[in-house]
């Protein structure tokens, strides 16, 4: 939406510049841009001042160095190139991407609850949307005490259950290699809410009739399931991983929340998000912004990848 | 020079905003009682909040138009905003200020030098020192901590374990917190409990104790390297490894004093600072104080806050004078009735030793006896920082302790030598 709103915007530039036409019909085209341009500035103001700005800003951090106090100077390459030879920063990355690839699990998982829920005749649907829908809603910080209190290695409700069946289970979040996991499971029961709500919305989008073909020729549910629906909601599935990579790539809060500045795992655990904020707190505000140079560039390719690989496998009806 | 110069530019700023408004005060901190003005007061203990209004309230009574708002910031992204406020020039009026971070705002002048109203006597000569820089004193010693062992008879009793005596040893501690966690093992309880995300709690009296120091007196060197150094945290490593405290990923999970308060750890080395939650506890009638135990001598590292004047106070005369209030005898008596904090005003203890069934005089004790300076320099987050990244791997066993110390010792010297450059 934004990007089509910037790119009328720039087009429209221009041809706005003169004074506004006399209202002739032959310009009448010209003059609707200029009243578009007039409701699109706005919003276009909003987005340079808070979003691109602030990139441009970061750009110009990142080849400086900071004292305690908000001073800097510029030092070129050197917080980049500082950054190419960082171990913690090559691990964050390695953990970003894994935190990502886990988050995406939660995709079909999220296929398949929407197909249950848009069931016909399932009683009490309302009330598994709003479940499901429930944890996006709420506080990261209040769902992370929560799940803090369940993931707890020694007085946790998850071991205790453990204990039960005989396993003397971990401690969850301050375990190296074990953390990841436990926060990315978190992470995808948050985002399974969204994302059911956008794939439910594009299975009501497909015709009832296609099943309906489909049972009078003998296509059994699951059939019915990987022939039609999945097929025909692939731009919502498209949509849905787009949105998920991204919010995997930017992960920092149930991180931050759920294992904490003081715990032993976080440095083999944390993302690169989480690695920017650190940088952020000690001072080195150059090196975080170099950092957040870093983020941007893989969000943008990675994006578009998967915008380039959309023409393989998704069905515009 | 250059800072009369600033001065004077402060001064003159002060005259001219006092021109502008009618109803502000001179530039003086001894002021008309009669000024109005508005000013923020920064600190990070919600358990001290009680006290502070108590404080504001009386302060009120003197200074009844000045209104006083409380900013409570949790400790861990304390500083980290107070860096950002210092940086836009944004300081609340009046804010608490510790000894790692005192000398990295005084040195980039963003304090004010406390008045003359405030007398240094009043004070124990540590703490003007922690936080006078330069020759000039920028802060206001509100209280001092020093560490004890608090302990659990309840669950020395049920373990069968005799309690804690003066002048006890390293080895003796260490025996009684493995027999505690070896008697009570079935109900999860552990003898002691160390809290090891910095280093007051424990390791830095543990290195004291051994005879070693964090850092030389003249913060230049680091003192980790030494063989007495490493023996303090290998005695610290040693409780973990034989089960006598839990690991470093339990205590993530729970923290040291949450352990302790519900009867899970049968001791907990901890501060002043704890008195107001342990009091309140649950287990409060159980619990009972005993002095660290002593390896080549006797040591505690002594610590206190102080409260500090924003240079940049938009508001400083009205500053300058809750500054004032915070340092009085007064004020001091609130705090300690209130069990917050042991109140660095000299004679005013006693209502903190009163304020626990338990025996606080410890901690006095100790802060006359045995009590060494907290360690720090002119940018100590920095090697703060190295601490935790690099410790944790020695008292998880993880690495030789002697390795880690070493390396410690190696990163913390450069920066040393970065700061004083």
């Amino acid at each position: 939406m934004t990007s089509s709103a910037v790119r009328e915007a720039g087009v429209a530039a221009p041809a706005a510049a003169p004074a506004p036409p006399a209202g002739r019909g032959r310009r009448r085209g010209r003059s609707d841009l200029g009243w578009a341009l007039v409701f699109v500035l706005p919003l276009f103001a909003g987005i340079a001042l808070f979003y691109l700005w602030p990139i441009v800003r970061n750009l110009w951090f990142s080849f400086t160095e900071w004292g305690p106090f908000g001073d800097s100077e510029w030092v070129g390459l050197d917080n980049y190139i500082e950054l190419a030879g960082d171990a913690t920063m090559g691990r964050a990355i390695l953990n970003t991407l894994g935190y990502t690839a886990m988050l995406l699990c939660g995709v079909p998982l999220a296929i398949y609850f929407a197909s249950l829920l848009n069931r016909p005749g399932l009683r009490f649907a309302n009330l598994f949307r709003t479940a499901f829908f429930l944890p996006y809603v709420a506080m990261p910080a209040a769902i992370s005490m929560v799940w803090r209190i369940i993931y707890n290695g020694d007085f946790g409700i998850l071991n205790y259950a453990l204990s039960l069946i005989g396993i003397d289970g971990p401690s969850w979040l301050s375990t190296e290699g074990v953390a990841l996991v436990a926060v990315a499971l978190v992470g995808i029961w948050i985002s399974l809410g969204f994302n059911l709500i956008i794939l439910s919305a594009g299975m009501k989008g497909i015709p009832v009739e296609l099943y309906e073909a489909a049972s009078l020729d003998g296509a059994t549910r699951w059939k019915q399931f990987t022939t039609i629906t999945v097929p025909l909601l692939t731009p919502s599935i498209f949509f849905v991983s787009v949105m998920t990579v991204i919010a995997g790539f930017q992960v920092f809060d149930l991180l931050y929340a759920l294992m904490g500045t003081q715990n032993p795992a976080i440095d083999k655990t944390q993302s690169v998000v989480y690695y920017f904020f650190t940088n952020i707190k000690t001072g080195d505000n150059g090196y975080a912004a170099a950092i957040g140079v870093v983020i941007l560039l893989l969000v943008g390719i990675f994006t578009l990848l998967q915008f380039r690989l959309q023409k393989k496998w998704v069905t515009y009806v | 020079m250059r800072r009369t110069a600033l001065l004077a530019g402060v001064a003159a700023t002060a005259l001219l905003l006092t021109a502008c408004s009618s109803n502000d005060g001179g530039s003086t901190s001894t002021a008309d009682k009669d000024m109005t003005a508005e000013i923020n007061y920064a600190f990070w203990d919600a358990t001290q909040e009680a006290a502070i209004d108590t404080i504001i309230a009386e302060f009120n009574e003197e200074y009844p138009n000045i209104t006083v708002k409380k900013d409570v910031t949790p400790y861990s992204e304390f500083f980290g905003k107070l860096q950002t406020q210092a940086s836009s020039d944004t300081l609340p009026d009046v804010f608490w200020m510790n000894g790692p971070n005192f000398q990295l705002y005084a040195s980039n002048d963003k304090l004010e030098p406390v008045t003359d109203a405030v007398d240094p006597a009043n004070y124990p000569q540590a703490l003007n020192d922690l936080y006078s820089f330069d020759g000039t004193q920028y802060g206001v010693p509100k209280d001092y901590d020093t560490v004890a062992v608090f302990y659990n008879k309840a669950l020395f009793d049920q373990a069968g374990v005799e309690y804690p005596t003066e002048g006890w040893t390293w080895d003796e501690f260490h025996e009684k917190a493995k027999a505690i966690s070896d008697a009570l093992k079935a109900d999860g309880v552990y003898g002691t409990v160390n809290g090891l995300s910095g280093g007051q709690e424990v390791y830095y009296n543990t290195i004291l104790q051994a005879g070693g120091e964090v850092i030389s007196a003249d913060s230049t060197t680091s003192g980790y390297d030494s063989p007495e150094a490493i023996e303090g945290l290998q005695f610290v490593a040693d409780l973990i490894a034989d089960g006598s405290a839990p690991t470093l990923q339990q205590l993530s999970d729970t923290p040291q004093n949450v352990w302790f308060v519900n009867g899970k750890s049968a001791m907990f080395w901890s501060g002043t600072w704890s008195n107001a939650e342990l009091r309140e506890s649950a287990i409060v009638d159980d619990i009972e104080v005993a002095p660290l135990p002593k390896n080549e001598q006797e040591a505690t590292v002594i610590h206190g806050l102080a409260n500090v004047v924003a240079k940049s106070s938009k508001n400083k005369a009205a500053a300058l004078a809750f500054q004032e209030f915070l340092a009085s005898e007064r004020a001091a008596v609130i705090q300690a009735e209130a069990g917050a904090a042991l109140p660095a005003y000299t004679g005013t203890q006693t209502a903190f030793i009163e304020s626990a069934p338990y025996n606080l005089q410890v901690f006095l004790d100790e802060a006359e006896n045995s009590s060494f300076p907290y360690p720090v320099s002119k940018n100590t987050a920095a090697w703060n920082q190295l601490e935790n990244e690099l410790l944790p791997a020695a008292f998880s066993g993880e690495r030789p302790v002697a390795d880690v110390a070493k390396e410690l010792a190696e990163k913390m010297n450069e920066a040393l030598a970065e700061e004083n450059e």
